[in-house]
């Protein structure tokens, strides 16, 4: 099967035999990761490049270790303290950058759409680490590898995605990768915080917990975005928590043998019982993580094939200054 | 004296657009008639294309004092010219706002040396467009503001708001302002609709400007005061519009260009240069405004030309700055409407020429005898691709750059005298 992408930008641009493409690959560096030689040579010589406009721990983290794992020059760039504080814009951040021939890009930005725009100025391989409320692209690929690999198949799967929604960039990537594999999607929230168009998308929306957990497969906790909000959404911490936390009672309405996610960083006792989080048969946060890390090695080596090829038919591109024709 | 036949003469006080002729003496129009034209020295031979009053545009941002590197009234009078817009009427919200009689004389000034068809100004409603407290509205009028707007800043202030209403009555003034819930609305860059949540971008609900509406609309029914909407743009909103109009308050809504020939569709992929004030809308509403300008529930179309440099939209979709130029793609724009069979080329200009002139007491905006000769000449059929970078703007920001569109301006005469030809 063909990956054809020249960036990871988000999900909405990938065929569902693409995401199977790299699921599959990573399957094989999960195995890698657990070895006690971790190394391949699938990046060596190539610069990879994480601007994170925004905090992050553990997926800047993922994706240093990925790079690092497959042997490329991983350089970390906390772009908070950076130029941008002196008034430079995004485009001539990019334009610098790419004057240096970073192969791989990782970008995460407060805006959504920024990581586009960025990705059109430079001529190398931009992967998503999330645009404000837009897109998460990894982490909806690495979702997807935990719940192939705990229920065995990604298709006809009934999922509730729970919580704040309207600022998750995490569940609009799951939205269309779950519903690009053919799943069940239901949204569980306080109305407020779970934006009605997603029923144009095929998706359910309920603001009954208990009655959109029925049946379901996996429940996939999203975090309060309490640093996105502008203003009061949910009453109170303790109110949603007794509505919308995930505990032993209400998880009881979904399959026995259904698994519970989160993307974390998670907030023990207001969106999901810490018993719950710490279950090893109900739950595969930690596994989420692993995963992390083979998926973001695998959407780097297939993205530097491309990108490799393209610089074989193309040989001029990589040595002009500027923007890509 | 000059003459011009065989033109199609687009008569939108009448409604008519037939083949006639039309005499001009000293920048007047003294004659005109549909055969048996007289006999003159200079002769223009319109070649049946299309001699219109010029456009009056309501809402132009000039952006001298402040940003002047983005628009000069040099730059945007011959943009003007060359679209068709015999005067523009300027906003206030330049830097700083136009709010006292000394500002106001700076740019009719500017405005008189440097532009090459007719400006007329707008004035702020409040001092600093902060919504605090009202300009000198009487000292104003005085010195020729054809109007008290606010633009885009809308006074929250009740109190302030009916003060203001009921002074500008009593100077006879117009008042114009932008119906869009200010809270509601803060930081909104696109109307709420399943795409914009999934592009995971600010928006606010189109029942924003219906709730701007109806606060103003009491306030007018109290206050008596004459007001004019700048823009109306959502088909929910046009229901308490009608009903207020029936009601015999002195109302008029206008509507952007743009609002009328893009919708939130046309977006894409952030782009920045759909980006504006009030965000594009929905298809529904789109036909739905179209709808109410041929049946006269919406008065007036503006081009909003609102010029911005390139940093400034080369930003990610929300912090990149709103607003299009239009001055020279209005026509071709509204003409999409009329080759699309929606409106008529005199219901066109009704809403470009005559209602803006009506509504600022303006003369001309017709073809009348003893109207000031303000005339573009266009051949709406002419087919061209639009490449931004020939507007005469300094600015290039237009949102149909390498769209092929349909009309082109041959030439533009104020008071007779040619501004603009495109030979």
């Amino acid at each position: 099967m063909e990956f054809k992408q020249k960036h990871l930008l988000g999900i909405e641009p990938l065929s569902p035999s693409e995401i199977t493409c790299i699921l599959d690959l990573a399957d094989k560096y999960v195995q890698l990761n657990r070895q006690a030689n971790k190394h391949s040579n699938r990046l060596v010589s190539l610069t990879q490049i994480n601007m994170f406009f925004e905090n992050s721990t553990r997926t800047q983290a993922s994706f240093e270790i990925a790079g690092k794992r497959l042997g490329a020059d991983v350089m970390n760039m906390a772009m908070q303290a950076s130029s941008i504080k002196k008034g430079e814009t995004l485009i001539d951040t990019a334009l610098t950058l790419n004057a240096m021939h970073p192969d791989l890009l990782v970008v995460r930005h407060p805006h959504s759409g920024a990581v586009d725009l960025l990705a059109q100025k430079v001529n190398c391989a931009v992967l998503n680490a999330g645009d404000g409320k837009h897109e998460h692209p990894t982490q909806a690929l690495l979702d997807a590898l935990t719940i192939r690999r705990s229920k065995g198949h990604i298709k006809g799967l009934n999922i509730a995605i729970c919580g704040d929604i309207a600022h998750s960039r995490v569940a609009r990537s799951n939205i269309l990768l779950l519903r690009k594999m053919g799943n069940n999607i239901r949204l569980i929230g306080p109305p407020t915080l779970v934006p009605q168009g997603f029923s144009q998308y095929g998706c359910e929306i309920y603001d009954d917990m208990r009655a959109g957990l029925k049946d379901v497969d996996v429940v996939m906790m999203l975090r309060l975005q309490r640093e996105r909000m502008d203003g009061g959404f949910i009453p109170s911490e303790r109110e949603y928590y007794h509505r919308y936390g995930l505990n032993t009672e209400k998880l009881a309405y979904a399959k026995e043998d259904a698994i519970v996610m989160h993307p974390g960083p998670m907030n023990r006792g207001v969106e999901i019982d810490g018993t719950i989080a710490d279950d090893i048969n109900r739950s595969v946060i930690q596994e989420q993580v692993e995963m992390g890390v083979a998926v973001r090695m695998a959407a780097m080596d297939l993205l530097a094939q491309n990108l490799q090829k393209s610089r074989l038919q193309n040989p001029d591109s990589t040595n002009k200054k500027g923007v890509l024709v | 004296m000059t003459l011009f036949i065989n033109a199609k003469l687009i008569d939108p006080k009448n409604q008519s657009s037939d083949i006639g002729w039309l005499r001009v003496e000293n920048g007047v129009i003294t004659a005109r008639g549909l055969k048996d034209a007289p006999q003159c020295d200079e002769v223009v031979d319109c070649e049946g294309h299309c001699l219109a009053p010029g456009i009056i545009d309501i809402g132009v941002k000039i952006p001298e004092p402040g940003e002047r590197h983005k628009e000069s009234f040099a730059s945007a009078g011959n943009a003007a010219a060359a679209g068709g817009v015999t005067t523009m009427v300027t906003r206030p919200d330049t830097l700083s706002a136009i709010d006292t009689p000394e500002t106001l004389e700076f740019v009719t000034r500017r405005a008189t040396s440097d532009s090459i068809v007719k400006v007329k100004h707008l004035s702020a409603l409040t001092k600093e467009r902060a919504g605090a407290e009202m300009v000198e509205i009487g000292f104003m009028k005085d010195a020729g503001a054809v109007a008290f707007t606010d633009c885009d800043h809308v006074v929250q202030d009740t109190k302030v708001f009916i003060r203001a209403l009921t002074y500008a009555k009593a100077c006879d003034a117009l008042v114009i302002g932008h119906p869009q819930e200010p809270i509601l609305s803060e930081g909104a860059c696109a109307t709420s609709s399943p795409k914009a949540t999934l592009q995971g971008l600010p928006a606010v609900s189109p029942i924003a400007e219906r709730m701007e509406i109806d606060r103003t609309l009491a306030l007018i029914e109290m206050t008596k005061a004459s007001y004019h909407f700048d823009q109306v743009t959502t088909a929910r909103a046009l229901p308490a519009l009608e009903r207020a109009k029936n009601n015999g308050n002195d109302i008029t809504a206008g509507v952007s260009i743009h609002h009328l020939v893009l919708n939130q569709e046309d977006v894409g992929d952030y782009r920045t240069f759909f980006k504006i004030k009030p965000p594009l809308r929905s298809e529904d509403d789109r036909l739905a405004i179209i709808k109410a300008l041929e049946t006269g529930l919406i008065d007036i179309i503006a081009s909003m030309h609102t010029p911005q440099d390139e940093e400034s939209k080369r930003l990610p979709f929300e912090q990149a700055a709103s607003g299009a130029v239009g001055l020279e793609t209005f026509l071709p724009a509204a003409l999409k409407l009329y080759h699309s069979g929606q409106l008529t080329l005199p219901q066109l200009f009704r809403a470009m020429s005559f209602n803006p002139a009506r509504r600022l007491e303006l003369a001309g905006g017709d073809l009348e005898v003893g109207s000031p000769a303000d005339l573009v000449l266009f051949d709406p059929d002419a087919e061209f691709i639009l490449d931004r970078f020939v507007l005469k703007s300094k600015s290039k920001n237009t949102p149909f750059d390498g769209e092929k569109m349909n009309g082109v301006v041959c030439s533009t005469w104020v008071d007779g005298q040619q501004v603009f030809s495109k030979i």
